[in-house]
């Protein structure tokens, strides 16, 4: 190979590289990517069954419920429009609790109730997902309204 | 006053950092040559190190009129975190980062003797020219000096996460990595400016990147254990955005550390090395600014504030938009160096970067892409493990396979000789991966496939040594040899813990007994403890196995300041691997929910990555040695 063609194999394999990669990505992204719906989308039919979703919005007031088996409990996610009903087996987080903001991993089965992974509750003052704090400010304002 | 000598500090090393831009690129040669460029910067870089010293003070004399004690320290803390919690915030680790950064740079031109003396100068300026943004972020959004009037009565504490010794070590060994690399985006700078790209900028990139790898493979590795024992989730790896902006750096580091060796012995790879060395520096860019900017949902992100997002994001703007646009500029003049053939070592290690740089590719999109998702629709979304593990899983197997080749080959021109003692390894790899398909039930092909590739690579990375008389290797092929197979470790013990982890999750009586893999676990008792800023529920567990007796005391701690709950995982850990377990909160009728894991191998994850750690250390060292003992000859 002279210098020059040695050089221009080198680009394109450089540019190949990058094209695969972003190939791949856009093809693993297109079905891996697990969207964040509110209780109000869900209700509104966006999010299809058994796809892997991320539900956002405060615990219910009195709707925690704990199994006999003692590890699994039911609740449900509401955003002052709708509410979803979520069954998670596994330790919750510490800071879970009613009328607190909390994110849900998991699917939504046929029966529409959320089977969830994995809770993410806020953490503290500073920590929080940051779509939980774009809602909680959202969420505060409707309730001021309501006043 | 400490803290306005910290802060004066600050100012000034910002003054320096603009003088020693000025003075490298001044247009009249000035008398003394480098001399006074280099006085500059180690000024400089010893300024910062006080500053870093002053807010450290500070935190220890928990000075409760400075905002950021105030907002997260207390006095009540152990005396280590009040020192280690002066970078466990987002100012204090802002200027840790700017202290390596000026640290860095005074050691470059404290030591370095091996380059020409233009290419050094504009290798100080381009690092003055980084100093210079960093100080103007520190300095106009998130001054770690700022006062508090009044003062506080008391700090608001420091989350109890970061309460753990992992807070002295991984934000520094982590930062010493990513800023490491400024100094090998500085030299290729500037050598770009003088069109000066040869074996010698590679010698003296070399220890550089060596040094920064070796400190991000640990930070990562450390991370990942911290993260493990002290979340209690029981994983190693999330693929949280903050982890992957520590593993993008890495990756182009690694590619880096291969090229610049092409460099060094070939002077082969010139534009190629210069590329890498700028984009290996801009993904630590990235990385910052994902992490700081708190754009990301993460662990890692402590507030969210808008300027400075965009601050950082300007910063990135213009050193990545100005180093690519001087290699687009220049890159054209560099002659490619001495040809190599199709097999070679050359064309090993530029497979090892292509492949490396998909890597990098598909973990950078997969990373932003929630970002681009929600600025273009407005839409909400995470990517995680599932697309990171079938996306990127695979090309890496393939490149652990890539890694027993390329050793074997020669530099230049190679007729496949030594290809044929891979007939081994692929022979073993294959019987491996037919065992875990057949003897393995469920657990998925990927796990199956690596546990085959790392088989293979276990002991194609030993070939190098066969035939040589071991005494005489020299340590940097040592080096080599032990990181390689660090990743075969590693390799098996991601894929090994995957397929064979048993967990139970149950809410269990004091007296009851349970099976978890190999484990008879009996569940004693459940009592409160306490420590100094913390009480705790401790469950009392006996573990028992074979002849074995274990026993481990999980605990959920509280926390008052600020008011936390976290949970202590016990580990037992073994030969064959660790039983983990977490207890959870109680149930009704007395009951305690109770987590539990045997996670066989898990251990060899953070074993392969020391032993990569290892290997490169090794090879610094050796080089090192040779240098000293040519020159004291």
């Amino acid at each position: 190979m002279r210098p020059k063609h040695q050089r221009l194999t080198l680009v394109a394999a450089a540019l190949l590289a990058i094209a695969a990669a972003a190939l791949l990505a856009m093809w693993g992204l297109k079905d891996r990517a697990a969207y964040f719906y509110t209780p109000a989308e869900v209700a509104a039919g966006k999010a299809a069954a058994g796809q892997p979703i991320r539900l956002g919005g405060m615990v219910e007031m009195g709707s925690i419920e704990r199994m006999r088996d003692g590890v699994t409990v039911r609740f449900r996610i509401e955003d002052g429009q709708a509410r979803v009903p979520v069954e998670f087996r596994g330790i919750l987080p510490d800071l879970f609790k009613e009328g607190s903001g909390a994110v849900a991993e998991g699917r939504l089965r046929a029966d529409g109730t959320f089977a969830a992974d994995n809770i993410l509750a806020k953490h503290d003052e500073r920590y929080m997902p940051p779509e939980l704090g774009n809602q909680a400010a959202g969420h505060k304002a409707s309730e001021t309204l309501d006043q | 006053m400490i803290a306005e000598a910290g802060l004066a500090a600050l100012w000034l090393a910002a003054a320096l950092a603009l003088l020693q831009l000025v003075l490298a690129f001044a247009p009249a040669k000035l008398p003394g040559g480098t001399a006074p460029v280099r006085s500059v910067a180690i000024i400089q870089g010893a300024l910062t190190l006080f500053a870093l010293a002053m807010l450290m003070l500070l935190f220890v004399r928990s000075d409760m009129s400075v905002l950021l004690v105030a907002a997260n320290s207390h006095s009540a803390k152990p005396l280590i975190y009040k020192l280690a919690g002066a970078w466990g915030n987002h100012e204090g680790s802002m200027l840790l980062w700017v202290t390596v950064l000026g640290v860095a740079g005074a050691i470059l031109a404290a030591f370095s003797r091996r380059l020409d003396e233009r290419t050094f100068a504009a290798a100080l300026g381009a690092q003055g020219a980084l100093a210079l943004g960093f100080f103007g972020f520190l300095l106009f959004a998130s001054n770690p000096f700022a006062r508090l009037d009044p003062p506080a009565m008391e700090g608001r504490g420091l989350n109890p996460l970061l309460q753990d010794p992992g807070l002295v070590f991984h934000p520094p060994t982590l930062y010493l990595g990513y800023v490491g690399l400024s100094v090998a985006f500085s030299l290729a700078v500037g050598a770009l400016v003088t069109g000066r790209v040869d074996s010698a900028l590679a010698k003296a990139m070399r220890p550089w990147v060596l040094g920064a790898w070796i400190l991000l493979t640990l930070g990562i590795t450390a991370g990942s254990y911290w993260a493990y024992y002290e979340l209690g989730w029981g994983g190693w790896w999330f693929w949280d955005p903050v982890e992957n902006a520590s593993l993008m750096p890495w990756l182009a580091a690694t590619a880096l550390l291969h090229s610049v060796n092409v460099l060094a012995a070939r002077d082969s790879l010139r534009a190629w090395t210069v590329m890498l060395a700028m984009v290996a520096f801009s993904m630590s860019m990235v990385g910052t600014f994902l992490v700081r900017s708190g754009i990301l949902t993460s662990i890692h992100a402590f507030a969210v504030d808008p300027h400075r997002g965009t601050f950082l994001l300007a910063l990135l703007a213009v050193y990545v938009g100005a180093a690519f646009a001087l290699f687009a500029a220049r890159s054209g003049r560099l002659s490619e160096g001495p040809r190599f053939e199709l097999v070679s070592r050359e064309a090993a290690l530029v497979g090892n970067n292509l492949l490396l740089t998909v890597i990098l590719g598909i973990v950078f999109l997969g990373t932003l892409y929630p970002l681009f998702v929600e600025a273009a629709t407005g839409e909400k979304l995470s990517v995680g493990a599932p697309y990171f593990n079938a996306v990127a899983g695979p090309i890496a197997l393939v490149l652990a396979l890539l890694i027993g080749v390329g050793p074997l080959l020669n530099w230049r021109r190679d007729g496949g000789d030594r290809l044929k003692r891979l007939a081994v390894p692929a022979l073993v790899g294959v019987t491996v991966l037919l065992i875990a398909l057949f003897v393995i039930p469920g657990g998925g092909l990927l796990p199956k496939l690596g546990l085959g590739a790392a088989a293979t690579l276990a002991i194609a990375s030993l070939l190098p040594l066969a035939g040589r008389k071991l005494r005489r290797t020299p340590l940097s092929t040592w080096g080599m040899v032990v990181a390689h197979f660090g990743v075969a470790v590693a390799i098996v013990g991601m894929a090994g813990s995957e397929l064979t982890t048993k967990e139970v999750l149950i809410a269990a009586r004091p007296g009851e007994r349970i099976t978890v893999g190999p484990w008879l676990v009996e569940f004693n008792s459940v009592s409160p403890a306490a420590g100094p800023n913390w009480t705790a529920l401790e469950a009392e567990l006996r573990a028992s196995r074979g002849g074995g007796v274990a026993v481990l005391k999980p605990q959920s701690r509280f926390y008052s300041d600020p008011p936390t709950e976290t949970n202590e995982a016990a580990i037992e850990t073994v030969l064959s691997g660790q039983l983990y377990t977490v207890l959870g909160k109680p149930a009704e009728d007395w009951r305690w929910q109770l987590r539990l894991w045997w996670k066989p191998l898990v251990t060899l994850i953070w074993l392969g990555g020391a032993l990569i750690a290892l290997g490169g250390t090794l090879a610094l060292g050796g080089r090192a040695w040779r240098g000293w003992r040519r020159r004291r000859i």
